[in-house]
């Protein structure tokens, strides 16, 4: 392939499209944590105290903690009193109560990212909220949203507007003590969102979360709650980006989601977090925990995740399958490029009696990088009749990757069904120079190979992410054949 | 069209075309045969721009460039194609999917604008039927699970849509049945015209039957041995290749 060597060494050296830097005034701690951080930090964000005891709870088990090994990502430890735990744009006392006065360099930040807090310029049917590093700048359509008595607004806002539902809810499917990153997410989170579909509700638009980190040296410790009531419906979508920097920053955010009977919940991310540079200099460290709980019968929630970002990603959004005739599903494609490393999956927990689960994890890898599937199927001695049905496909570009699959299986009730497929394929020198001797470029054959193996997973997607998706892709992929 | 001088190729260090010498016209069809392994399909492969094989003398111009310094989806989109011996599986990739961007790209590269949906759809029809084939077969991913005729015949339909201006068919009719090498030469058939050129690579009269070819060239132990009129391809039906490789032994 020597003839488009030269091209592919262009293109890998294009920029990461998102990885400018606002300059801003900011309101940034110095680095460093203990107790006194986390009071300082209760008491910019107004909580009530339940909050505040509740995070020195979490800090003090998360210090009895050691970080976890077991993952197949490899990496520095982190320095966590080099890192500052808030960091905001200046702004007047109790947050910005329209466009006009949050800080212009922040919507030009959202606009340069294709995200127009405006509501006039938004798509319809999309509500926003941007959380820019440590908390909400913006969130758009909350009062039509009101109207139908569905809650969408900032996680420390609902702390204070709604403290009776937060307190319900919180740690209530991840619990503070749950692991090393869950732990430290307790006590130090930020922001995120937080979303309530009352009964028998409907949400009549798409609710979508824009994460950005901007400041240097913080962690980005995001929370989101969400809480589907009986009978209702709602689709939930998160996008990510960071500056390039060459020092590796943290995300570590804890997500759960409540389905209550009857309740559907569809949650999507696209994960384009900075990736580090093609030598495997800086990007973020994305751990996160994500986790359902179909607490009622026949409740469903459906994950979907796009990971293209990140220099590690650790991550398996999970359904616990609670409710009698609960469905959970995970729809995953995780690429990596250069040297980024993933380590993701999911785990489905059988409780309920015909509990459904469906697992499909498409991983890429290309240059040097290594791309883990990691899944854990458990059916508990309570759930009869539960099906599994798992499908798990690794496509491996060019030979300096790899490609690693770790299924775990527990099955405690025999009436279960449990079906895991696994398939791993590499893009051929004879495929691409079939497609080549089409007309089409190397690269156009690869990002045409890969999005045809992630097609499944694509149509899980709401509309306008599945051609973001798509888009994102074939740039992740640049400079992944030579 | 397309002038190969004195070529030689090797793959590593073992030469397997010896100095091929070969001129071909636009409007012409010329027949290669030959025995197994004597450089046919690695003819075909340098002509479409293949990597691992080495020139080592000589030269070939595609209408007045340089053909070898052209990456292959250069030549591909200068139309130069290849209807390969071996066609390869692409899963998750659907047939019509791959059509419509190897359309779109070659289109492109002659300062066209993308094809319109509803004219790809009625063309790409209109060659289906030609060639006889289901339409179910345009939503089925690359050649995955075709059987060995239905991909010959896939190579085919992709060369009647893109419209090609040097088409090389490396042994299209070898896993054909009786009744689709009709209806496949008939498809190339519907092809020729003044200003396209073909290649054909076969081991059998039986095509030629169907095509008739202004020349045959015979090549063997990376030589073009002999070259002659149609009528050469009869002779070696009935005689086979021996009597030529004494020749060139002898030569
Ligand atoms: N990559 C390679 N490595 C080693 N030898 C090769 C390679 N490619 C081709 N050859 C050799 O070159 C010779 C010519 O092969 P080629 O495929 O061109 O023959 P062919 O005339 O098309 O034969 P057939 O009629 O069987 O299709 C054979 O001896 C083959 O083994
Ligand atoms: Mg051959």
């Amino acid at each position: 392939m020597s003839a488009s060597a030269q091209e592919v060494n262009n293109l890998i050296n294009q920029e990461y499209k998102q990885g400018f830097v606002t300059e801003l005034e900011t309101n940034t701690f110095p680095p460093g944590l203990d107790e006194s951080v986390i009071h300082k930090l209760s008491k910019i964000k107004n909580e009530p105290e339940f909050m505040l005891e509740y995070r020195l709870k979490a800090f003090r088990h998360w210090q009895t903690m050691k970080s976890p090994k077991w993952a197949f990502v490899d990496f520095e430890p982190i320095d966590y009193q080099s890192i500052s735990y808030y960091s905001a744009p200046k702004r007047k006392e109790d947050g910005p109560k329209s466009l006009d006065e949050i800080d212009p360099q922040v919507l030009e930040a959202y606009k340069k990212l294709g995200i127009p807090l405006d509501e006039q310029e938004r798509l319809a049917g999309v509500a926003v909220d941007a959380v820019f590093d440590s908390v909400s700048v913006a969130t758009t359509f909350k009062g039509k949203l009101k109207d139908v008595g569905v809650i969408f607004c900032p996680i420390s806002e609902a702390l204070r507007e709604h403290p009776e539902l937060v307190k319900q809810y919180l740690g209530s499917v991840v619990p503070h003590t749950d692991n090393y990153f869950a732990a430290l997410n307790a006590a130090v989170f930020t922001d995120g969102s937080f979303v309530y579909i009352p009964k028998g509700v409907r949400c009549p638009m798409e609710l979508s979360t824009y994460f950005r980190i901007n400041a240097a040296n913080t962690g980005q410790f995001e929370r989101t709650l969400i809480i589907a009531d009986e009978g209702s419906h709602v689709s939930y979508l998160e996008g990510c980006t960071a500056p390039m920097r060459d020092e590796n920053q943290l995300h570590a955010a804890v997500v759960e989601l409540v389905a209550m009977k009857d309740a559907v919940i569809k949650y999507s991310t696209v994960q384009n977090w900075y990736p580090g540079d093609k030598n495997g200099l800086g990007g973020i460290y994305n751990f996160v925990t994500k986790r359902a709980d179909c607490r009622g019968d026949n409740s469903k929630v459906s994950w979907t995740q796009v990971e293209t970002g990140s220099a590690i990603t650790w991550k398996y959004p999970s359904c616990v399958l609670t409710g009698d005739n609960a469905v959970g599903e995970f729809y995953s494609v995780a690429l990596t490029n250069n040297y980024q490393q993933a380590d993701t999956g999911t785990k489905m927990i059988h409780i309920g009696k015909n509990t459904r689960s469906t697992i499909v994890s498409k991983g890429i890898s290309a240059g040097k990088a290594q791309n883990t599937y990691r899944g854990l199927v458990k059916v508990l001695k309570s759930a009869e009749n539960a099906r599994n049905y798992t499908q798990c496909d690794s496509l491996l570009v060019g030979d300096k990757c790899g490609a690693h699959t770790f299924p775990y299986i527990e099955v405690k009730q025999p009436s279960a069904q449990v079906e895991h497929e696994a398939t791993t394929s590499k893009i051929s020198e004879d495929q691409l120079f079939f497609c080549q001797q089409r007309g089409l470029s190397a690269e156009d054959a690869v990002s045409m190979i890969v999005n045809g193996f992630c097609k499944e997973v694509f149509k899980e997607l709401p509309m306008e992410f599945a051609v973001e998706a798509q888009a994102l892709l074939g740039l992740s992929l640049e400079g992944s054949v030579g | 069209m397309l002038s190969i001088k004195n070529l030689h190729v090797s793959v590593g260090d073992k030469p397997i075309l010896k100095g091929i010498n070969l001129e071909i016209n636009a409007g012409e069809i010329h027949a290669i045969m030959g025995p197994n392994g004597s450089g046919k399909s690695t003819l075909s492969h340098i002509l479409s721009g293949k990597s691992g094989y080495t020139v080592t003398e000589g030269s070939v111009t595609y209408q007045g460039k340089e053909l070898l310094e052209m990456p292959p989806e250069i030549r591909a989109r200068e139309g130069v194609f290849l209807a390969f011996q071996y066609p390869v599986e692409i899963p998750g990739v659907s047939n019509i999917y791959l059509l419509k961007a190897a359309l779109n790209s070659i289109r492109k590269h002659h300062g066209q604008s993308e094809v319109d949906a509803m004219d790809f759809l009625t063309l790409v029809k209109g060659k289906v039927r030609l060639l006889e084939m289901d339409e179910k077969f345009l939503y089925r991913a690359v050649n995955e699970g075709f059987s060995g005729g239905e991909k010959k015949r896939n190579e085919i339909l992709q060369m009647a849509i893109l419209e090609p201006k040097l088409c090389i068919l490396d042994e299209t009719d070898s896993g054909l049945d009786i009744d689709a090498l009709k209806i496949v030469s008939e498809g190339v058939n519907s092809l020729r015209s003044t200003d396209r050129a073909f290649v054909m690579v076969t081991h059998y009269q039986r095509l030629l039957d169907y095509i008739k070819p202004d020349y045959v060239h015979v090549l063997a132990n990376g030589q073009i041995v002999k070259s002659g009129g149609a009528e050469l391809a009869l002779e070696l039906e009935e005689k086979g290749y021996s009597w030529l490789e004494d020749n060139q032994v002898a030569a």
